[in-house]
């Protein structure tokens, strides 16, 4: 029997989903024995080629990482749709959009602005951008096209399985490979994460959520027993997925949110706000006036990174609609 | 009651006579909603509601198999039980219909533009349909009632409707913050129009209510705390302390005849002294003294003891302690009444408190009544003689948009019954009533009115006196003009006599707060429905009785609380609470136990139960009232309030976002 095809595509990442495949430590050289990879570009040298040659739909399991921020994503994200049984969508980034989905609050164009010239180490006096056809010495040049609005995976091709965070939990990524080695892959649509959010998951005691001031993480040395989000930091926590079995808040650092929104969740931000709105300010809710409101809520420092840090592609909002 | 997998909707659109049918263009509506997905049948009809209407929808669930009932109509609120209950003759899950209301939202408020007014139905419509779909069946909730009432606050309003209670053999819980029942009517010398003795007509009653085997007086106590709902409330009430053991005590009197010390008395709105142990009033319910421990050398040095010493049945007990009492009730009644509005510090300019000759109606009913200071000899504080030529001065803080817009109901014809008084008890007596309107719509009112307007030493003046001024010998005078005769009239009264405004009871706000019932923006409680529901309150099983529900005089105030004693009746009767179940529920799958719930909660309905280590939010649907609190704040959609779930308003919502 010949060994199932894997295939390891990176979009637009930081590939520190790569880097959390080595922490599998022994289990990768098991994994890679008994699989062949057909295509995984910063594990050997593989050329697009590679992938390009093996048949439609043989591919058993890809998993993609990285958003879709240009062209290039997106007709990587086709090939391997073709070559494949089964995508992955491969951490924060495939599934929500992650990091580089909060370009929706621009647009490429401003983008490459701020990053060409706008920096203060940015030498560009004539504010030259780049171009997706220059001529150079005679010759075509060709760049990706930048696309004004960031995407998730599933926004571009149909995706089998999610496995959310950033990088993804390593049991996951076991469970994903030992299925599909096995060929016993769990149905379409399966999310590679819990059901509940990471509360469940979470040691620190919790007493009444009632919220008086929202500290940012420097204001505070928190309890390491208590409830973050009860010592008035902004725990991402009761809106994300759980799964990874909670390392941030087991080490004092409040949950970011890349797990993504539960199951029933349609909006992960919009749930945060929701159940921080509700649990702000308890105590003094009648009668209190928006005066005294609004400097409270007014403590949440970069809503937008707080509530939309990893899912604003695939939030209700998806982006900003740009000033005309 | 089973369901079909694919959604059968069926569209019924109400002309409403001409209140839709004359703005909506009804039949493009139904031949609009003929198109909207898995509507079976679209139909319209000119009174959904009516019986032949009613019938078509529960013919065409039979013959059509339809599962899902959409009704464009009036509100949800005067007919979705309507048409539950059809659905539920069809043998249809009643839960299963979404209304459309086009007439309240839409015919109504776009009288003048038909064409948008017809869209506006078509998408209200589409909404609907588009919710319906995703509509699961639900039951009703039932649970046992508590067959055991309380009555909140002891006056005529309290006393009427406890006592209608107790008749229909269920037990009531009187409570009352005073040490005698009675209330505001117990103050009054006479009733208007009749004359009647007030004390002679209540005292009867009160003296049934002690007397009653159902009825159970708590006085001298205070309500709280309210748990629960419909049904089944838990009450706390604290009995404060008589220092009188009331077991014992005969109610002879010997203990007030030889207490050494006086202060204001509190009955008679400080005109007069009682001592410090003392009877509220003679007639007092129940007939037993109360230490007033503020004020007791007792209390304050050690001392004194002349009530202990002289009691017969050695009833004084300075040890006592205030009791909480727990009682669980299944209706309560709010029958808190009333406060007059604080004339001397909102309004000096009628030198109310300034000066002696310058009192409240309420004050002259003390001085007039036989068990008032006076001994019912009309005198005025100033100088205890009897006033020769008396200002009665009409809606003082009422119908004025600066204190309070609304009329008292009683002040017109109280006012013109204390020109009566005056005049009847010191004939030589001159009395002016300056008035805006005089209001007197009751049963015999408009005689009585008539009758003290033909009176030669009685003069009315139509204008409201700007400023009442004392001189320096302390007469008073003030000027007022006439509009009936277009003069400036200037009166030297030797004493003015205030129908103040009337304000909810000080109590009730906290009452309202406990019980989260809805008050107007005049602080009065605010009745369900004015015309349909006038004695029931946002919250279930609480009825209003009396002022508590605005200002009413007292022929009104004992007709709303039988009425509030009767819908009382009616559900201690069943004995079974029924309610509408889009209550909170948890996916306990799905919840995680972060506690976001819990503290949000205003019911108390959320409890977060133990599980593996961690936790886990449980509803108690029978407290849960449904409000959506918990659901909108639940970060993980564990929690959602059935029949408003996401997956049933959103694509609500998105219709209407969309447009077609």
């Amino acid at each position: 029997m010949s060994k199932p095809k894997v295939a390891i595509v990176l979009g637009s990442t930081c590939a520190g989903c790569d880097y959390s495949l080595l922490d599998l430590g022994p289990t990768v050289a098991d994994v890679l024995a008994s699989v062949e990879i057909v295509y995984w570009p910063t594990g050997a040298d593989f050329k697009l080629s590679d992938l390009e040659s093996v048949p439609d739909g043989s591919v058993a399991l890809t998993l993609y990482e990285g958003a879709i921020t240009n062209s290039d994503n997106e007709e990587l994200a086709k090939l391997v749709r073709r070559k494949s049984k089964a995508v992955v969508a491969y951490g924060s980034c495939a599934c929500f959009g992650g990091i580089p989905g909060l370009a929706n609050v621009s647009t490429a164009k401003d983008i490459m602005k701020t990053a060409y010239v706008e920096t203060w180490s940015s030498d560009n006096k004539e504010g030259q951008l780049p171009q997706p056809l220059s001529k150079v010495n005679g010759k075509h040049l060709e760049l990706p096209v930048t696309y004004d609005t960031i995407r998730a995976l599933d926004q571009v091709i149909p995706v089998e399985y999610y496995m959310p965070g950033c990088p993804p939990p390593l049991s996951y990524i076991e469970q994903a490979l030992v299925a599909a080695l096995s060929g016993k892959l769990p149905p379409p649509g399966y999310v590679f994460a819990s059901e509940r959010s990471l509360c469940d998951e979470c040691k620190r005691t919790k007493e009444k959520k009632n919220l008086t001031a929202i500290k940012r993480f420097h204001e505070i040395i928190p309890d390491s027993q208590r409830c973050l989000l009860e010592q008035g930091i902004l725990c991402m926590g009761p809106a994300t997925r759980g799964g990874c079995k909670a390392p941030c808040v087991d080490n004092n650092i409040p949950c970011r949110g890349c797990m993504g929104p539960t199951p029933e969740a349609l909006d992960q931000g919009a749930k945060m706000l929701s159940a921080l709105a509700s649990i702000l300010a308890l105590d003094m809710e009648s009668g209190v006036s928006e005066d005294r409101l609004i400097p409270l809520i007014q403590q949440v420092k970069d809503p937008l990174g707080t509530f939309y840090r990893f899912g604003l592609p695939k939030s209700m909002f998806r982006r900003v609609i740009p000033r005309r | 009651m089973k369901v079909a997998e694919e959604p059968k909707v069926g569209v019924y659109v109400c002309h409403c006579g001409v209140n839709i049918a004359s703005v909506v263009n009804v039949k493009a509506v139904v031949e609009y909603a003929s198109t909207l997905p898995n509507v079976e049948v679209a139909k319209d009809y000119p009174f959904m509601c009516s019986d032949p209407g009613q019938n078509i929808v529960i013919e065409d669930i039979k013959s059509k198999g339809l599962n899902r009932i959409v009704v464009a109509s009036c509100s949800p609120r005067m007919h979705e039980p309507t048409f539950r209950k059809a659905l539920e003759r069809a043998g249809l899950n009643p839960y299963l219909l979404e209304m459309a209301n086009i007439r309240e939202h839409c015919s109504w408020v776009h009288e003048k533009q038909p064409q948008e007014a017809t869209e506006k139905a078509k998408d209200l419509v589409a909404a609907a349909v588009a919710k319906a779909r995703m509509l699961k069946p639900l039951e009703t909730i039932k649970m046992p009632a508590v067959k055991r009432a309380l009555v909140i606050g002891g006056g005529v309003a309290g006393i009427r409707a406890a006592l209608d209670i107790a008749n229909s053999g269920f037990e009531v819980y009187l409570v009352e913050t005073r040490p005698s029942i009675g209330g505001n009517m117990a103050r009054l010398d006479k009733t208007f129009p009749t004359l009647d003795c007030s004390q002679c007509i209540l005292t009867p009653m009160m003296v049934e209510v002690a007397q009653h085997p159902n009825i159970k007086l708590l006085t001298y106590s205070e309500v709280k705390s309210i748990d629960g709902s419909v049904g089944n409330f838990t009450v706390k009430i604290l009995k404060k302390p008589r220092y009188v053991k009331e077991d014992v005590c005969t109610g002879c009197g010997v203990c007030e005849q030889k207490c050494p010390y006086t202060v204001p008395s509190e009955f008679n709105l400080g005109l007069g002294k009682r001592k410090v142990i003392y009877f509220e009033f003679p007639q007092a319910v129940p007939l037993k003294p109360v230490l007033d421990r503020e004020n007791c050398v007792y209390f304050k040095k050690g001392t004194c003891r002349a009530c202990e010493k002289f009691c017969p049945t050695k009833a004084i007990d300075y040890t006592q302690q205030p009791q909480e009492i727990t009682v669980d009730v299944g209706a309560i009644i709010l029958a808190t009444g009333y406060g007059l509005y604080d004339v001397k510090s909102k309004m000096p300019e009628y030198r109310y408190g300034l000066s002696k000759n310058v009192i409240t109606g309420l004050e002259l009913e003390r001085l007039t009544s036989a068990t008032g200071p006076t001994k019912g000899h009309i005198l005025r504080p100033g100088d205890k003689k009897e006033p020769k030529d008396v200002a009665i001065i009409l809606c003082v803080g009422s119908r004025d948009e600066k204190h309070l817009d609304y009329c008292c109901r009683f002040g017109c014809v109280a006012g013109i019954k204390h020109a009566y008084y005056i005049v009847s008890h010191i004939p030589d007596a001159r009395v002016t009533i300056c008035y805006t309107d005089i209001r007197a719509f009751g049963k015999g009112y408009e005689d009585f009115y008539a009758r003290i307007r033909s009176l030669d030493n009685v003069q009315f003046i139509r204008g409201r006196p700007m400023e009442v001024f004392e001189d320096s010998n302390g007469s008073l005078y003030f000027d007022v003009f006439d509009q009936n005769t277009n003069r400036l009239i200037r009166l030297n009264p030797d004493l003015v006599v205030l129908e103040t405004g009337v304000v909810p009871d000080p109590s009730f706000e906290q009452i309202a707060t406990v019980l989260k019932c809805s008050r107007g923006p005049d602080g009065f409680a605010l009745e369900l429905h004015p015309k349909l529901r006038p004695t029931e309150t946002s919250v279930d099983g609480v009825f209003l009785a009396g002022v508590v529900q605005g200002p009413k005089d007292i022929p009104d105030t004992v007709a709303q609380a039988g009425a509030a004693a009767a819908s009382a009746i009616a559900l201690l009767s069943r004995g079974e609470v029924e309610s509408v179940p889009n209550v909170a529920s948890v996916n306990q799958e799905l919840c995680s136990g972060c506690g976001v719930c819990e503290p949000i909660c205003p019911y108390t309905a959320i409890v977060l139960e133990a599980r593996n280590g961690g936790r886990v939010a449980k509803v108690e649907a029978t407290k849960c009232k449904g409000c959506g609190a918990c659901a909108a704040a639940c970060p993980s959609g564990a929690m959602t309030q059935l029949g408003f779930e996401d997956k049933q308003i959103i694509p609500q919502l998105e219709v209407l976002a969309k447009g077609r």
